[in-house]
């Protein structure tokens, strides 16, 4: 049966409103990004003054840049070994696995803002919990101001972040090491191999492409923590926490410098696609299909 | 020592370090939830000398309050409208969108494919600016219907791809079948696509759902007036206004994630069908 014409009907309701609301705007931001715009009067085309200012002349979006690099590599490789341990922990569908499972899925049906406020609560240095259970345990010493601490809020919140989404990154670890054949592991087990051997040789080269798609989508998704950072601490203290999102949200509704907020979110679309093309090249090589 | 004792205990040992890892691991999701839970029933001058326990003075004071004097009711409501208009729209455009691809194929079928893939690997915090501009060039700021086209334009991607993703692997003949029938594109998608695809679009639409429920961001960009806020940036509110007062602004948090919660309890297997497709498949 050839494609009748009746299919671009099919497409047309949903291409416009995604072409309208997304596309659109992706492109009018370029445009966006060589003006001064205060949100409310004219436009003034300025060229390349806002990226000039942003590469050179803005120490906030450096460190914006560093702090999400900070809380991006923390959160991959925590996440990522953590949801991998578990999986391979609990891939087998018993009763006991699916049980646990289901629990460590929980936190990510949550929103950010109940994550934020829970973790607030958590860290919160008078009533919050940490340092009250460091107290009664004697550990005084290991009490901290968690977020408010500029040296080690940022962690503090990649932390919050880990415990809201392993869960859903062992679910997709579990898919992709059920779907390996069970064959191979008896074979190597009759090759004599041990549980190392057999994860070295059959679990690995086979989960690679899930432990791929992983850290790219946990790359993406960390870039994106915008409301956890936004809802715990604002980016605060001292920009300690400033991520590149929320530097741009400042910018712009804050600041009301809209022209200068679109050019940084310029730098932010090239920087994640060169993260996001370098991950694949590198994890690339671990593929055997 | 004979090497099958020396494996058994190898096994047990194992094992209790297997459930201690778990049980470990378990506690660490639970306990803080725990504690949250525990503190809304809670007076706020008993949470601040006894946060981890049991509460010894039993109260409901913090969900009345939330109910009666904050009017949680209205910003549940608004978010009841957004997220369930946005889903429905983006589940009639995407399963339409899902077709025409499949039944393309080729150049036009890739090139469409293409067009949403790539609107999944862009942050929605890269477009907010030029997105808030547009929304306040239409005059949409501060209403729904702006909220919801947004957000129906920014979530679709994901539905597009899950579900091109599942017809893929369908097989032609299936379609090829129907033409001989006589069916139409009309009729091969509403008699023979979409009954298959039942349990893929309840995937997309769980975890869309679930995003849209919860999203901060774009409410918070284009809603400013008290009787349009939807729960997340309602809560913002409460925090900014009530401070320390964690039982009363938790009650808040507990009665906000309770639909997601509950729905999490019956349709579990389309929560996790739906994080595996959305973020692996296609």
């Amino acid at each position: 049966m050839k494609p009748g014409k009746s299919l671009y009907l099919f497409v047309l309701p949903g291409l416009l409103i995604y072409l309208v609301f997304f596309v659109y705007p992706t492109l009018q931001g370029l445009v966006l990004s060589f003006s001064r715009w205060d949100g409310v009067s004219e436009k003034t085309w300025i060229g390349l003054d806002n990226y000039r200012r942003m590469l050179t002349g803005d120490d906030i979006f450096g460190k914006a840049f560093t702090n999400n690099l900070k809380f991006m590599l923390s959160v991959v490789v925590f996440q990522t070994f953590l949801s991998l341990t578990l999986a391979i922990l609990l891939f087998k569908n018993t009763r006991a696995n699916i049980f646990f499972r289901s629990l460590y899925f929980f936190p990510t049906i949550l929103s950010s803002v109940a994550v934020a406020f829970i973790w607030g609560f958590m860290y919160n240095p008078n009533v919050g919990v940490i340092n009250n259970v460091l107290g009664k345990a004697g550990l005084n010493v290991l009490a901290h101001n968690w977020l408010g601490d500029p040296k080690i809020a940022i962690y503090s919140i990649a932390f919050a972040q880990i415990w809201a989404h392993t869960g859903q990154m062992i679910v997709v670890f579990v898919a992709g090491l059920q779907a390996i054949p069970h064959d191979l592991y008896e074979a190597a087990h009759l090759d004599g191999a041990g549980r190392w051997q057999a994860f070295r040789n059959v679990t690995w080269p086979l989960v690679a492409p899930a432990a791929t798609i992983v850290a790219a989508y946990t790359t993406i998704q960390s870039f994106k923590a915008f409301d956890l950072i936004f809802a715990l601490t604002g980016g605060g203290p001292v920009y300690s926490t400033e991520i590149l999102s929320t530097y741009i949200y400042h910018t712009a509704f804050q600041g009301s410098e809209f022209g200068y907020a679109a050019a940084q979110s310029m730098g932010f679309m090239v920087i994640i696609a060169v993260i996001t093309f370098g991950q694949f090249k590198l994890l690339r090589g671990n593929r055997v299909y | 020592m004979n090497d099958g004792t020396k494996r058994a205990r190898g096994a047990r040992t194992g094992s209790v370090g297997r459930t201690f890892v778990l049980v470990l691991f378990g506690l660490l999701v639970l306990l803080p939830v725990l504690v949250v839970v525990l503190a809304t029933f809670k007076p706020m001058n008993e949470l601040f000398v006894n946060p981890l326990g049991w509460p010894k003075t039993f109260t409901l004071d913090n969900y009345k309050e939330m109910i009666m004097e904050q009017s949680i009711g209205k910003y549940f409501m608004n978010s009841v409208i957004v997220t369930v208009s946005t889903i429905f729209s983006i589940l009639f455009f995407s399963t339409m969108l899902a077709y025409a691809i499949y039944r393309f194929g080729g150049w036009r079928g890739l090139t469409l494919y293409g067009l949403f893939a790539a609107g999944m690997m862009v942050p929605p915090q890269v477009n907010m600016i030029p997105i808030y501009e547009l929304v306040s060039d239409m005059k949409l700021t501060n209403t729904r219907i702006g909220l919801i086209a947004v957000s129906i334009a920014v979530f679709m991607p994901v539905a597009v791809f899950i579900l091109s993703g599942f017809l893929k692997s369908l097989p032609k003949e299936m379609i090829e079948a129907a033409s001989m029938d006589g069916c139409g594109e009309w009729q091969a998608y509403f008699r023979i696509v979409l009954p298959l695809s039942m349990s893929s679009i309840s995937a997309s639409a769980i975890f869309l759902s679930v995003m849209v429920w919860n999203d901060l961001l774009f409410p918070l960009l284009f809603i400013n007036s008290n009787d349009k806020k939807t729960l997340p940036l309602a809560l913002l509110q409460f925090q900014g206004e009530f401070m320390t007062n964690f039982p009363m602004i938790f009650a808040g948090v507990i009665l906000a994630s309770a639909p997601i919660v509950l729905a999490y309890l019956f349709l579990q297997r389309y929560f996790v069908e739906g994080a595996i497709a959305g973020s692996v498949k296609g």
